[in-house]
């Protein structure tokens, strides 16, 4: 049966599908190529995750080998969540790109570009897919390596410091995870999850197993781009293509994330992670001063791309600071926050992206006015912003509220406290740019300025009435969340 | 099994949200032809009174019935309930909305204001989110549209797009949702948490469940997270607010928004708290102090203001202070005072943005120093303000009288003597700041020529007569009000 293959189609097909892609003429090929396939991608992970809800995790061995030996995939509840996440956004995006695209990069490159795109996008779903260490370094390499490309593609020319800056802090995190992966395998024997998870016990004493665990935290938080280890991410949101920085921007830190959960507490274990090594002491300071600091570094910038990739280094900070409460319900506020902040930030990144695409830059004074002349792209920024703001009857709000309710149960009043203050800096930034688009008077040249396309426009009203959902019926994400908490914590 | 009287209610609780949003779709249907929208306008005003109305016919039977209509977070849904506040606070929303759409419309046509579709858009938005939270029947819905008010305001606030609008109105957001935020949800979710329930119950949901000095805090939190209550120190945004046109001063800064406010105060009070718990645990005290100050604060800040409107915002603060008080209070009298004053009050204040903004539009003037013997060229307007003036100041037989009646009798039975002198303190102030006005408007000479000065449009004294009327007659139908207001289960 087909079905029992999904697991390894879900990466294979866009792994085989990106070099095919180089190869297609100078048209549109590429791009309905690259389109048809992520979709395709989407349709097989939601078949996963119904396989996924019917019968518990699934494990599959790659050519049948069985499993200290062969490669094998664990796909879970968290794993098929962040599957489907990471393909629909895919699926979205490259749905909104062509247009984007045939503007921002010359002609030739198309072709590559759809291709750097499929690999990168490879490189995310096998992370979530593989349940061997080791496979995960490859696919983590994968896609950094095609994101590099990706963001060098930028029209402005700062995006290839931005792109080398990315490559050296992106090479150090892999590394270092390499280097964690290397210590476990000389410890243990072996690179699978599910033995690594078994046999970690036996040696935990060890001073390298430990060494192999702070490498791990520093490699996955440069990739998740924690303070103080976010510097690469704010240049290369604002200075790569758009279709780029929204792909990025909703999926990459979610992977990022998701290694994390799969690290900590699938291999090293709750207890280990937790009790033992206090990982929570580490990412309980870090995340409350990437909310704040970001936040506030967020009300000063003066490109609007930049502001939102700030918000995105303080929204991290609401997910790691779930983690960090080191209980199943800051795990649950985690996992929604994380699902959630996906299709806002989305939706937020996709606006820019129709901004962009009439009055060519993001500049917040270059906004003025844009109200009049494109009201459908402005009123979904209007409520995408009030979602990351978490005004209710948003997904944002709902995010807030499980997070909120877990630092009660920890009875710490102060950090629910500064979340909620961290929320009202929100509402500065995102109100300066409300402001410049409703109440500035627009500038003269922009006079024949219309609405962005309509392809645009769906796609980005398709996130924005996402986070309107989840926001109003929100039972399944939090479902799901419990559900993928309960797992990961046995 | 729904029988026939709750389906009746579910309707005329949804119409009464769906009729305010759907004329703001209509309206932003016909955008193009002036004379449409604002007969749309008056439309959805007439057929939100014709709702409400329907809703108060149903009678007592259906109070407390809840209507739930979608689980937001775990088992908390969106629900509605009537019940006698909700009830009189919908009546009063809705009713002024009526005469504010014709006053709004001549107005915005008299001054020549742009963007009308917008402005009476959001109008109808800001109604459809205080019928949402006059029913609401948990603290989370009540939440929800309590946000919705704030973010539909707000361009009302920034109409004029000056930098002056714009400055007032991030005032004006950057405080209510400050508060709300800061406080309003930390104080909601705290009380989910440590009780389990968000539902307005008869005789509160907290009882046993927090030591008395987390009730205090709880219910300052409250008190301050609901900034629409405008309690000193976060009563900044309802000055700030006065930059936007005088129709939304005088519907919304004088009666929707802020009643809004002290509406959800009193509602937290009665079905969170329970009067009894408080008066027991003493739990509204520091409340009681804050809201006596801010109620002599305000007046003496009033006294000093020479912008008109300001000094009308300044007095809405500290009659607002009075409701607040009278719920901290916790006497089943004060909370009587409570209610009635939020109906007398409103009419009262609405009247007086209603003269203010006549006077603007007749001379352009804003200054309290500039309107001597104005009062002899604008005799209607001035009269009205006149009428008003005196039944905020609460002197019979003018509607006023009867809510500070009980709000002084309240204190009396709280047995706080300091408070019922506060409140004739404070009366006293209200006359310094709201009679010189009128006498200086009917006595005074014109300071220069003013030939060319006369009476505002019709569409605008008419509705300013109109509330002056009602204020004079409340004092003889109130009783109505009162009767219908002992159906509050306070126990």
């Amino acid at each position: 049966m087909i079905g029992s293959h999904y697991p390894i189609l879900q990466v294979v097909v866009p792994l085989v599908a990106a070099p095919l892609c180089s190869l297609l003429p100078k048209s549109k090929l590429p791009w309905l190529f690259a389109t048809v396939i992520s979709w395709l991608t989407f349709a097989i992970s939601l078949a996963l995750l119904v396989q996924v809800k019917n019968s518990g995790a699934l494990i599959y061995e790659l050519g049948d080998w069985p499993a200290p030996w062969g490669i094998q995939y664990y796909i879970d509840t968290i794993g098929a969540f962040v599957l489907v996440l990471v393909s629909l956004i895919a699926s979205i995006t490259l749905l909104a790109s062509r247009e984007l695209i045939e503007k921002e990069i010359a002609q030739e490159k198309h072709a590559l570009f759809y291709t750097a795109f499929l690999l990168c996008y490879t490189g995310l779903l096998g992370i979530v897919a593989t349940g061997d260490a080791f496979n995960v370094f490859v696919f983590l390499e994968i896609s950094s390596i095609s994101s590099y490309a990706l963001i060098a593609m930028g029209e402005n020319r700062k995006a290839l410091t931005a792109s080398y800056e990315y490559l050296i802090m992106g090479t150090i995190g892999a590394t270092f995870i390499l280097i964690g992966i290397g210590l476990l395998y000389m410890q243990t024997g072996t690179l699978n999850m599910l033995d690594l998870k078994q046999r970690i016990h036996e040696v935990d004493g060890f001073r390298s197993v430990h060494a192999a665990f702070a490498f791990f935290t520093v490699g996955i938080c440069l990739k998740l781009a924690l303070f103080p280890l976010h510097h690469w991410l704010p240049n290369a949101y604002a200075y790569a293509p758009s279709a780029v920085s929204i792909f990025l921007a909703a999926t990459a830190t979610k992977v990022a994330l998701y290694l994390l959960y799969r690290v900590f507490y699938t291999i090293f274990g709750f207890e280990f992670s937790f009790d033992t090594l206090h990982l929570g002491y580490i990412l309980l300071p870090l995340s409350i001063i990437a909310m704040v600091i970001s936040s506030f570094t967020a009300i000063f910038q003066l490109g609007v791309k930049r502001l939102l990739a700030y918000s995105s280094l303080g929204q991290i900070g609401y997910m790691t600071l779930g983690i960090a409460l080191e209980t199943k319900a800051g795990l649950i506020a985690s996992i929604i926050h994380l699902f959630n902040h996906a299709f806002i930030k989305g939706a937020l990144f996709m606006c820019m992206a129709c901004l962009l695409s009439r009055l060519h830059s993001t500049r917040i004074t270059d906004l003025a006015g844009a109200a009049q002349h494109m009201p459908w792209t402005c009123a979904a920024f209007v409520t995408a912003g009030l979602a990351l703001i978490g005004v209710p009857l948003t997904s944002g709000f709902i995010s807030k509220w499980y997070l909120v309710l877990a630092i009660l149960e920890k009875d710490w009043w102060w950090l629910a406290v500064i979340v909620l203050f961290t929320s009202l800096l929100s509402v500065v930034y995102i109100w300066r740019v409300i402001e410049q688009m409703y109440l500035r008077e627009a500038n003269s040249h922009s006079a024949n300025i219309k609405e962005a396309s309509p392809i645009l426009l769906i796609c980005t009203w398709l996130m924005v009435i996402m986070t309107i959902y989840f926001g109003i019926d929100n039972s399944y994400p939090v479902n799901m969340a419990t559900h993928a908490a309960e797992a990961l914590l046995k | 099994m729904i029988s026939e009287a709750n389906h009746d209610l579910q309707m005329a609780i949804y119409a009464s949200m769906l009729v305010p949003i759907a004329g703001a779709l209509l309206i932003f249907l016909c955008a193009r032809f002036r004379g449409l929208i604002e007969l749309v306008f008056v439309g959805t005003a007439l057929c939100l009174l014709g709702v409400t109305i329907s809703i108060v016919n149903l009678g007592a039977d259906i109070f407390h019935q809840s209507i739930s209509l979608i689980n937001i977070i775990g088992s908390i849904p969106i629900a509605f309930h009537v019940e006698p506040l909700g009830i009189l606070f919908a009546c009063v929303a809705s009713g002024l909305w009526l005469i504010t759409t014709i006053y709004a419309i001549g107005y915005m046509n008299a001054n020549k204001e742009k963007h009308l579709a917008r402005f009476y858009m959001c109008f109808c938005l800001a109604m459809a989110a205080v019928m949402g939270i006059a029913y609401s029947a948990n603290l989370l819905t009540l939440f929800i549209f309590y946000e919705i008010l704030t973010l539909s305001t707000y361009p009302l606030v920034a109409h004029k797009g000056t930098e002056s609008a714009k400055q007032g109105a991030r005032t004006y957001l950057g405080i209510l949702i400050s508060t709300s935020i800061g406080f309003l949800l930390i104080a909601i979710i705290w009380t989910w948490f440590s009780v389990g329930t968000l539902d307005f119950s008869v005789g509160g949901i907290v009882e046993d469940k927090l030591p008395n000095n987390l009730l205090m805090l709880l219910f300052a939190l409250y008190a301050f997270g609901i900034g629409k209550a405008a309690l000193m120190p976060f009563h900044r945004w309802l000055p700030s607010a006065m930059v936007a046109p005088t129709p939304v001063s005088a519907l919304l800064h004088a009666v929707a928004v802020v009643k809004a406010g002290v509406f959800c105060v009193l509602k937290i009070t009665v079905y969170i708290f329970g009067i009894d718990l408080l008066d027991t645990t003493g739990a509204n005290s520091p409340i009681i102090w804050v809201a006596t100050a801010t109620m002599l604060l305000a007046s003496l800040v009033a006294l000093q203001q020479n912008n008109l409107k300001a000094r009308l915002a300044y007095s809405t603060i500290s009659q607002l202070a009075y409701i607040v008080l009278g719920a901290a209070l916790a006497t089943s009298t004060s909370i009587m005072g409570s209610s009635l004053h939020l109906a007398t009050h409103a009419v009262g204040k609405i009247t007086l943005f209603f003269c203010a903004g006549a006077i603007y539009t007749a001379t352009k003037k804003t200054l309290v120093s500039e309107l001597n013997g104005l009062g002899r060229i604008m005799p209607f307007t001035f009269t009205a303000y006149t009428i008003a003036a005196i039944s905020i100041i609460g002197l019979p037989p003018l509607a006023g009288s009867w809510s500070k009646w009980f709000l002084v009798d309240g204190a009396i039975t709280a047995d706080r003597l300091i408070i019922a002198i506060a409140f004739l303190v404070s009366t006293l102030l209200n006359i310094m700041y709201l009679l010189p006005i009128a006498i200086n408007g009917f006595m005074s000479k014109p300071a220069y020529h003013s030939g060319t000065i006369q009476e505002a449009p019709f569409a605008i004294v008419m509705p300013s007569c109109i509330t002056a009327g009602l204020c004079l007659a409340l004092f003889f139908l109130l009783s109505y009000v009162y009767d219908f207001l002992l159906l509050l289960p306070l126990r």
